[in-house]
């Protein structure tokens, strides 16, 4: 049997490099450079190829995996101490993230619930408290919607100080963006008829921490919120809410509760712990901000980013800007850390609470440098650069990081994580 | 099967443009009992709403505590592996914040409402409403909120008052909270 893998000469003379080992500077530097020597006449000769599957496995070339991470600064754990599991931004091309590929947090491990005994329980101030299986919601009128997905603690490897060993999967690989499908709130919201003097509405998870937030009945939230059950297309995977989960578009990850069991209206927050004693930032004064629930306007360069290594002459910048806010209608580039900026491409599709893919040539003169990225939203938010930021919020707020990212290249096209 | 879906596609449909509220309820799930609502109905809100009925101290919260939480965040609550519950005042506005239930968390229903529906992790909701009252009063003695001997219940959670009571500013957006419905 003729196949193009089986051959380990081949594999070998085809040079690819494993993901550490990658140094393109390009967006998705994720499969093999292309090896220099090679003539067409290297090119292995085609041949009938693998059988056809239920199901499409990636190519052996392609390196690409989430890192499980813990506590800021504890990488490289043991998955069973890892609380996060970050995306490799680095790795990506588009704005769609993988499905298997979404970023995940959880308070409790990831449940695998049967759907058939699966229940929500909607309660509280309504005219009919209502109990709902999978089925019902699936039969209801439903929507889609492209939108991102990211943890509050999003960029919090870099409050303080952070190593210069980290990749931008470590600094930003907690956002994510992908097409969300389920039954819009506002239907529940009638369906049950929730008394007019709610405002708030507790979410609660069917996890081992039944993990819960107030959320606010605000118009937006009324208008965008879904109680999504598909995600990319197919049933949502287990680590983001089999089988069902709130999903509120622009709003903080912790919100948007997995496993979703049960919603119960009242008038006024329940202060459970995730959104007392966690999800509040402290301020310098030692007092905490609080429902701060919206994600702000934020960007990254994704390549050239930490720990790839560039070569002088032309290279291009591409990286993702988001915005809790709306759409993103701006990124700018400097390639002087911050004294020059120029109007990067936005390569499109560009979706409002979505992921933007951004775009920029430029040739480098191989002397060290910095690199950093800003973004504003259709709302007219700039993304703020770091000095400014911390000198606002301080450096304790631990969640809402969303200050510049820059990166440094020094005389040999290392580029490193640097707090400027 | 498929047929059941598409009766019931159409049934969405139409009742999304009927858009009238009392009939709709019962095209989809089922009436939720009182009794199953109060199955699930774990929240416990700052006023003490959600409270369960029962009562317990700080000292049977102890024997409760060293049997089946100190294992992982310590004898006393701190020193052990995963999150430290006592100390940490004074500390929110230094360099090096130490935030717990005795430094941070503004509401002591907050802390009973926690235990109960996640704690001990790896058996949540395994404890009675008289021990989770008694690991609470624990948790709250060891960071001198309350005296030792105090008998924490239903009747009087809500009024502990917890040191750091004022230390948090919601976004103005979410004071007060309307919508056009
Ligand atoms: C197997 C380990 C384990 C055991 C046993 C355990 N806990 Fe925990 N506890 C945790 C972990 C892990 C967290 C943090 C979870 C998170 O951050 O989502 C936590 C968090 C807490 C917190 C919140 C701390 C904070 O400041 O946010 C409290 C309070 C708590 N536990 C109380 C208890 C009590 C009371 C018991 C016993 C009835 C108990 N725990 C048993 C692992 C444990």
């Amino acid at each position: 049997m003729l196949k193009r893998f089986s051959d380990p000469d081949r594999l070998s003379r085809r040079r690819f490099l494993t993901a550490t080992a990658a140094t393109a500077a390009t967006a998705g530097g994720v499969i093999a450079a292309p090896a220099t020597a090679d003539t067409l006449a290297d090119v292995p000769p085609r041949g009938p190829g693998d059988d056809l599957g239920a199901y499409s496995p990636r190519s052996p070339y392609v390196q690409i995996a989430r890192i499980p991470e813990a506590a800021p600064g504890q990488r490289n754990v043991d998955p069973s101490a890892a609380i996060n599991s970050k995306s490799p931004l680095d790795k990506f091309v588009g704005t769609i993230t993988p499905t298997d590929l979404h970023y995940e947090r959880s308070h409790s491990g990831v449940p695998n619930l049967d759907p058939s005994k699966h229940r929500v329980l909607v309660h509280g101030m309504v005219k009919q408290p209502l109990v709902l299986t999978l089925e019902d919601l699936r039969a209801m009128p439903s929507i889609s919607r492209i939108a991102f997905l990211e943890c509050t603690g999003n960029g919090w490897e870099n409050w303080k100080s952070a190593p210069d060993t980290v990749t931008v999967q470590n600094t930003h690989g907690l956002v994510s963006t992908h097409e969300w499908t389920g039954v819009p709130l506002s239907f529940l919201i009638d369906l049950v008829g929730v008394d007019r003097a709610s405002t708030w509405m507790l979410a609660e998870g069917d996890d081992g921490a039944a993990v819960a937030r107030s959320i606010p009945l605000t118009d937006e939230i009324i208008a965008e919120g879904i109680l999504a059950y598909g995600q990319n297309g197919e049933p949502l995977r287990p680590a983001h809410g089999f089988p069902v989960r709130l999903f509120l578009p622009g709003f903080e990850g912790n919100l948007n509760i997995k496993w979703l069991r049960r919603l119960k209206f009242g008038d006024q927050p329940f202060m459970t712990r995730w959104e007392t004693a966690r999800y509040t930032q402290l301020r310098p004064d030692g007092k905490a901000r609080q429902f701060q629930l919206k994600q702000d306007v934020n960007s990254v360069i994704t390549a050239p980013s930490g720990m790839m290594r560039i070569k002088p002459g032309s290279n291009r910048i591409t990286g993702l800007a988001w915005s809790g806010h709306g759409r993103i209608t701006r990124v700018e580039v400097s390639a002087d850390g911050g004294a020059t900026w120029a109007v990067a491409a936005l390569t499109g599709p560009v979706l409002p609470k979505a992921q933007a893919r951004f775009q920029h040539d430029w040739v480098w003169d191989g002397r060290p440098t910095k690199i950093v990225s800003r973004s504003t939203d259709e709302q007219g938010n700039v993304q703020p650069d770091r000095a400014s930021f911390i000198a606002q919020v301080g450096t304790n707020a631990l969640f809402h990081y969303s200050a510049q990212q820059t990166w440094g290249i020094d005389e040999a096209g290392h580029v490193r994580n640097v707090l400027a | 099967m498929c047929a059941m879906f598409w009766r019931n596609l159409v049934l969405g449909t139409i009742l999304v443009t009927a858009a009238s509220s009392s009939t709709q309820a019962a095209e989809f799930g089922r009436a939720a009992s009182q009794e199953e609502i109060a199955l699930w109905d774990i929240d416990v809100r700052p006023d003490g709403r959600g409270l369960p009925i029962g009562g317990g101290t700080a000292a049977r919260g102890q024997v409760i505590f060293e049997q089946t939480c100190a294992a992982c965040h310590g004898a006393g609550g701190q020193g052990g592996a995963k999150d430290r519950l006592v100390g940490g005042q004074g500390t929110l506005a230094s360099a090096k914040p130490v935030k717990t239930v005795g430094s941070f968390w503004p509401y002591a229903t907050s802390l009973f409402d926690y235990i109960r529906r996640a704690m001990p992790y790896p058996d949540p909701g395994s404890l009675t409403a008289d021990e989770t009252y008694a690991v609470t009063a624990y948790i709250l003695s060891l960071n001198a909120i309350i005296p030792e001997d105090f008998v924490l219940s239903k009747e009087n959670l809500a009024q502990v008052r917890m040191p750091n009571r004022e230390g948090f500013v919601p976004d103005a957006e979410y004071i007060h909270i309307g919508n056009s419905r």
